[in-house]
Parts: C-alpha cells; sequence; structure tokens
C-alpha cells in the first residue's frame, strides 16, 4: 500500500475540510446523543473545529489575528468548561441523571 | 406730568398685599393662639370643630375664638387706604373728560394680539371706584363685628381682601382681558366665601352651584372676546370702543348677546339667577358685599362700558331690556313668597338687577350705573340690617319666627327701615331717583315696559315691607332673646342709612351724563307720578295685609293655591334645570360616557392590548419546553436559516 501523497504543506482546504468535518461530528453529537456530559464534550468539539480553521486561516492570509482569537476562544472554553462540569455535577446530585430529556424544570 | 403720575396700582395692590399677610401672618398667629390655648389645658380641645351650630348662618361658631386683632385692622385698613387712594386720584384727576390711563408693561404679546397690563380711570370707573372701596370699607368694618366668633377669621379677611383686589382689578382694567381676570377672581372669591362654612354641605353646594352657572356665562364672555379681537384686532377698550360705528350690525349684534351671556352669568339674570339666592349660604358680610353692592353688578358695569357695541347692535339692547325686565317680574314674584329673610333681600337683589338691565337696555346707562350705586348703598343696608337681625337671634333666619323686634333692637330697626323705603322709591330718598330715571326711560322706549317695570316696583315694594313688618312689628313669635349688635356693626349700618337717604342728591347722574350718549328728551311727568303711588301703594298694603289684619294673606293663598305654588316653588327653575340639565348629564355621563365610552372604549383598548399579549405569549410558552435537545434544535435550525439566506444573498463577501 503506496503511501498517502501528503504534500508538505497542504493546502488550506484540507484543514477546511478537517475543521467542518469535526464541527458536523460536534452538531451530531449535540443533537442527538442525550448524556448530558458527551453533549458538553460534542460543543468543545465544535470549539476546537472553529479554532482549526482560524489556525488555518491565519497560516494562510499571514496574519496575528488568527491566533489571538484561538487563545480566546481556548480560555473561555476553558472557563466554561469549568463551570458547566460543577453545573453539571451538582445536577446529577438533584436529580440522579445526566439524560438531558429529564432535565426539564424550566419548562413552561 | 409724568407717566403714570398717579399710581393707579396702588389701589388694587393693597387689598392684595392685605390679602397675603392676612392669608399668611394671620395664620400663623391663629395657630400660635390655639396651641397657646390648648397649652394652657383650657379643655376646650375639640370644641372648635364642632360647638355650637345654632341656625343657618353660624355653622363655625366659636365661643372660644378671639377675633385677630392684626387681622381686623389689616383688612379694614387695607380695604380704607385703597378708598382714600382712590379719592385722592380722583381728586388730583379733576373732571376726568378723557380716560386716564396708566401702561404699565406689555402682558401677553402673541402674534398680532397684544394685551398690555394697563389701568385706566374714567368717569364711569371713577363712581364703580367709589362705590367699590367706599362700601367694601364699611362692610369690612361691619364684618369683624359679625364675624367676631367665627372660627377661620383669618381666612375671612383674607378672602374678602382678595375679593377687593380682583374686583378693584375688574373696574380699572383698561382692557377686555385685564377686566375678564378681575371678573374670573371675584367669582372665585364668591366661591370660596358662599363656601365658608365647607362643613355644611348645602353650602359646599352653593358655592359649587354659583362657580358652575358662572361658567356657562364666562363662556359667552370668552367667545365675545374672542369675536372682538378678530373684528377689532385688539381688546383695549380705547382701541375697540371708538370703532365700534364702523362696523357690521350682525357681527355687534353678536358680540352684544354674547358679552349678554357672560352680564347674565355674574349680574345673575334669566336664565343664570339660580346661584344667586343659594349664595346666601354664605356669611351675611358677603351677601351684603358680594352678592349685593359689587360683583353682581360687574354684568351691569360690562354692558355700560361697552356701550358703543350696544349702540350699534339695537336688537342686542333689546335683549338686554328684555332679560332685565323678565328677570325683574320673575324675581319680585318669588320674592313675594320667601320666608328666609336673606332670601327675599336676594331675590330683590335679582330683581333690583333686572332694573339695572331694563335702564342699559333701553339706553339709558347713566340710569343703570345710577341704579347700581343707589342699589348698593340700600341693599348693602338691608343685608348688613338682616345680618344685624340674624346676629340678634342668634342665627334665626325665618321671618316667621320674628316679629316685634322693633323695640329690641331699635337701631337695626330704624336704618333697615330707612332702607326699605329706599329700595321702594319713598320720594325723596336715593332709590327713588335712579328707579324713576330708569322707568321714564324705559316709558319713552316702549309703554308696556314701563307698566310692567311699574308693577314689578309696586311688587317690590310690598314683599320688602312684608318682610320689614313682619320681622319688626306684631308680636314676637321666636325663642331666643334679641339683643342689639355692637357699635362696631351699627355705625356702618348708620353711615349707609344716611347714603341710602342722601344717593340721589350726590350728582352721580350729572356726572355720568358727559360719558354716556344722550337720551332723547320728553319725560312724562304723569309716568312719574304713577309710578311714585304705585311704589307707596305697595308699602301700604303690605302694611293692612301684615299689620292691620294678618288674615288677609292666608286668604288669597288658599284661594290662589295653584299660582301661590308656582311663586313658593319659585317657579320650578332649579327642578327644570335638574331634568333638562343635570340629570341627563349626570345619566349621559354614567351611561354613555363610563359604561360606553370609558369601561366600554378605553378600558376595551387597554384590556385588548392586555389580551393580545397574553395570547401571543401562551403560543410563545409552548416554545419553552425547558428540554435542551430542543433548544438545540432551534439554535441549528436557526444557523441553518441563516446561513441559507446568505447564500441567497449571493455569499458572504
Amino acid at each position: 500500500m503506496p503511501p498517502l501523497p501528503i504534500p508538505e504543506h497542504p493546502p488550506v482546504a484540507w484543514y477546511l475540510i478537517l475543521s467542518a468535518i469535526l464541527f458536523g461530528l460536534g452538531v451530531a453529537g449535540f443533537l442527538f446523543r442525550r448524556n448530558i456530559i458527551t453533549v458538553f464534550m460534542s460543543i468543545e468539539l465544535m470549539l476546537n473545529a472553529v479554532n482549526l480553521s482560524f489556525i488555518a486561516f491565519s497560516y494562510q492570509l499571514k496574519q496575528v489575528s488568527g491566533h489571538i482569537f484561538t487563545f480566546f476562544v481556548m480560555v473561555v472554553a476553558a472557563a466554561e468548561a469549568a463551570v458547566g462540569l460543577a453545573i453539571i455535577l451538582t445536577i446529577y446530585k438533584n436529580k440522579s441523571t445526566l439524560e438531558v430529556d429529564e432535565i426539564n424544570s424550566l419548562n413552561n | 406730568m409724568n407717566e403714570n403720575a398717579h399710581q393707579l396700582w396702588l389701589i388694587p395692590a393693597l387689598p392684595l398685599a392685605g390679602a397675603l399677610i392676612n392669608g399668611v401672618v394671620g395664620q400663623m398667629r391663629d395657630r400660635a393662639a390655639h396651641a397657646a390655648a390648648h397649652g394652657h389645658g383650657h379643655g376646650h380641645g375639640h370644641s372648635h370643630s364642632h360647638s355650637h351650630s345654632q341656625g343657618h348662618d353660624h355653622g363655625g361658631h366659636d365661643s372660644h375664638a378671639k377675633p385677630d386683632p392684626l387681622v381686623s385692622m389689616v383688612s379694614i385698613g387695607s380695604v380704607l387706604l385703597a378708598f382714600l387712594w382712590v379719592s385722592k386720584t380722583l381728586i388730583a384727576l379733576g373732571d376726568l373728560n378723557t380716560a386716564y390711563v396708566e401702561r404699565y408693561f406689555t402682558w401677553i404679546a402673541s402674534g398680532s394680539l397684544n394685551v398690555g397690563f394697563d389701568l385706566a380711570i374714567d368717569r364711569l370707573s371713577a363712581v364703580m371706584l367709589l362705590v367699590v372701596t367706599g362700601i367694601g370699607t364699611l362692610i369690612h368694618i361691619y364684618a369683624t363685628g359679625y364675624m367676631s366668633h367665627e372660627k377661620g377669621y383669618y381666612r375671612f379677611f383674607c378672602y374678602l381682601n382678595l375679593f377687593m383686589f380682583f374686583m378693584l382689578i375688574l373696574v380699572l382694567g383698561a382692557n377686555y382681558l385685564l377686566l375678564f381676570i378681575g371678573w374670573e377672581g371675584v367669582g372665585l372669591c364668591s366661591y370660596l366665601l358662599i363656601g365658608f362654612y365647607f362643613l355644611k354641605k348645602s353650602a359646599g353646594d352653593a358655592g359649587k352651584k354659583a362657580f358652575i352657572v358662572n361658567r356657562v356665562g364666562d363662556f359667552g364672555f370668552a367667545l365675545a372676546m374672542l369675536l372682538i379681537f378678530i373684528h377689532f384686532g385688539s381688546l383695549d377698550f380705547g382701541a375697540v370702543l371708538p370703532k365700534a360705528s364702523g362696523v357690521d350690525t350682525g357681527i355687534l349684534t353678536a358680540i352684544g348677546l354674547l358679552l349678554l351671556v357672560g352680564a347674565c352669568g355674574k349680574s345673575a339674570q334669566v336664565p343664570l339667577y339660580v346661584w344667586l339666592p343659594d349664595a346666601m349660604e354664605g356669611p351675611t358680610p358677603v351677601s351684603a358685599l358680594i352678592h349685593a353692592a359689587t360683583m353682581v353688578t360687574a354684568g351691569v358695569y360690562m354692558v355700560a362700558r361697552s356701550f358703543p357695541i350696544y349702540e350699534g347692535a339695537p336688537m342686542a339692547r333689546e335683549a338686554v331690556a328684555l332679560i332685565g325686565l323678565a328677570t325683574a317680574v320673575m324675581a319680585a314674584t318669588i320674592g313675594l313668597a320667601q320666608n328666609d329673610i336673606k332670601k327675599v333681600f336676594a331675590y330683590s337683589t335679582v330683581s333690583q338687577l333686572g332694573f339695572m338691565f331694563l335702564g342699559l337696555g333701553v339706553g339709558a346707562y347713566g340710569a343703570g350705573i345710577y341704579h347700581v350705586v343707589t342699589h348698593a348703598f340700600f341693599k348693602a343696608l338691608l343685608f348688613l340690617g338682616a345680618g344685624s337681625v340674624i346676629h340678634a337671634l342668634g342665627g334665626e333666619q325665618d321671618i316667621r319666627n320674628m316679629g316685634g323686634l322693633r323695640t329690641k333692637i331699635p337701631w337695626t330697626f330704624a336704618t333697615l327701615f330707612i332702607a326699605a323705603f329706599a329700595i321702594a322709591g319713598f320720594p325723596g330718598l336715593s332709590g327713588y331717583y335712579s328707579k324713576h330715571e330708569i322707568l321714564l326711560a324705559a316709558h319713552h322706549h316702549a309703554h308696556w315696559m314701563y307698566w310692567v317695570g311699574t308693577i314689578t316696583a309696586g311688587i317690590t315694594s310690598f314683599y320688602v315691607f312684608r318682610c320689614i313688618f313682619l320681622t319688626f312689628f306684631g308680636e314676637y313669635r321666636g325663642k331666643a332673646h334679641p339683643h342689639e349688635s355692637p357699635a362696631v356693626m351699627l355705625i356702618p349700618l348708620i353711615l349707609l342709612a344716611g347714603l341710602s337717604i342722601a344717593g340721589g342728591f350726590l350728582g352721580i347722574p350729572h356726572w355720568l351724563e358727559p360719558f354716556f350718549p344722550k337720551m332723547a328728551e320728553g319725560h312724562d311727568a304723569m309716568a312719574g307720578n304713577i309710578t311714585t303711588l304705585v311704589g307707596l301703594g305697595g308699602i301700604v298694603l303690605a302694611y293692612l295685609f301684615y299689620v292691620v289684619s294678618p288674615g288677609i294673606p292666608e286668604g288669597i293663598a288658599n284661594s290662589l293655591r295653584g299660582l301661590y305654588n308656582l311663586i313658593d316653588n319659585k317657579y320650578y327653575v332649579d327642578e327644570a334645570y335638574d331634568s333638562a340639565i343635570v340629570h341627563p348629564l349626570e345619566h349621559g355621563s354614567r351611561i354613555v360616557l363610563w359604561r360606553g365610552v370609558d369601561a366600554g372604549f378605553i378600558d376595551g383598548i387597554v384590556n385588548g392590548m392586555g389580551g393580545v399579549s397574553r395570547s401571543i405569549g401562551g403560543a410563545l410558552r409552548t416554545l419553552q419546553s425547558g428540554n435542551i435537545r430542543s433548544y438545540a434544535n432551534w439554535v441549528v435550525l436557526g444557523a441553518v436559516i441563516f446561513l441559507v439566506m446568505l447564500g441567497a444573498a449571493g455569499g458572504a463577501r
């Protein structure tokens, strides 16, 4: 099996396609998974897919702002992970479940 | 002579200052006095609000209240000073063949409307000024005695001085707007003073009635001012009146009739006279000053002031005469059956005002104003005398419970007797001259008006003397112990009695003659004699009926039951107004305005908006399922729609 012809400098489209695939997976997980932790991880996946496209563009356009955006997203994602996991823990303590469909106390 | 040399502004400013001092300092002193009385523990803390309320007129009687000498001094002093200033100014101004005007500042300047704060004196306002301040001073002096036991002493004199201020503005104002300000101001003070005993419902109602009925008249006055401004471009007397002869008769008629509507309200003419008899709820000095001598003659003054307009509008003038005559007859006949001493004089006032309007309407403007003056003398005296009687009897106002007071309160009797002769037109007394001038002018104008007026004059002397005889002759029928009034009340009575006698010799017609257009000569001596005889006949008839054989009136009342009931019930005018205006208004307000417009329409809009919000909210609340995955679906759906729209718009650039 011959090695895949991976270029030394792959075109930016490849990165974008990968980013889109990752983002799509994130959306799918976000919509269809029931475990709240999985949903949470899907959101992280979407964020990182976006980070990837930022970096790709940044590299392509030789501009640093993409990097800065990425760092911002990472910082926010870290904070969000901390808060989000804390909320999830509390929900689990109160409801003894992590099923998304069963947590609907804000109904109406 | 420099401009504004005579400082006319001082005349109204003095009573205004008096009102302010009484209202502010008087009130503070009153509170302090009360606090001191409570502090010393006299134990009458609560008696102030509901002490002896004996009889009609003493609703706020407070036997512990002491009149504040400062309030008495300020109120009398300010009006007396105004009187002296008027006298000094008039002496300095001399014959006043042209109006003397002082201009202070531009009050309203809006487009072509330019109204200045201007005061003016001419021969007409000179007479009114002397009457207002002179009679005003006497009544203020009297009131310090009459009101000495009343609660709210300072309040009374604050209002009374405020009234003097507005009345003087009314008379001095050099344009219609300033006259209107005074006109409204005196109406306000009238309202405040009629309702002086505001704890009594009838007093409050009477005040409201006076105010509301006057609004009808004021509406006419305001429209008249608009018409004057439209056609003359100014509201100054000096600019409007000389130009009146050059204006179309139809416009002058419209202005004249609208002014007449205003005058009908203020001067209690048919059909707007109904408030004046009720106004007797106020303290008696108020009835004398405001509702007999000064304020109610404002309509006469205003019509006389506008005489060039009426000269150019014969129809409007005829209307003035007819309304005056109708009022005179109607009020005089009602006066026949009244038993409240103040009500008798109230209807007599309405009737005499009718005579004044008759005089104006037949072109005898000078005679109308002359009657204003003499009427101010004897009617103020009648009311103050009635107040003295009421005071003597501790609040009794019903003449059926009086009688035989001649010997018990001789001074009051003597002065009141003179006033009655004056109003009846006894030869030589003031009322004789002015009433005769009016009736002779009416004779010249239309014979039937003369006859109706003369018979009314006979009725007048009859019912006034009926009242006098029932009060002072025969046996005493009451329970209270009559006591003569204090000197502070008697001195004004005596001075007014002197004026009622001498009023015919003050040269008022001569003074006014050059001011008004000349009347055609040709007075009928016969007519004059008939009037005199009819007047005397009324007195004799009253003497026969109420002193010689008191059974006759009862018999006549019984044999003419229907007619008697009609006048006893004042022609059912109040009832007619109730069912024609008040009730439809109330029902209309309740059914159409409240239930229909307010509850149906306005509340409907508000409730409808609320209902729409609720149903939209109800539909939207189903979106909030609380289910995270459904939210996620919405978010994704939104993102997809956004992307599609972006693509449809040609992609992001």
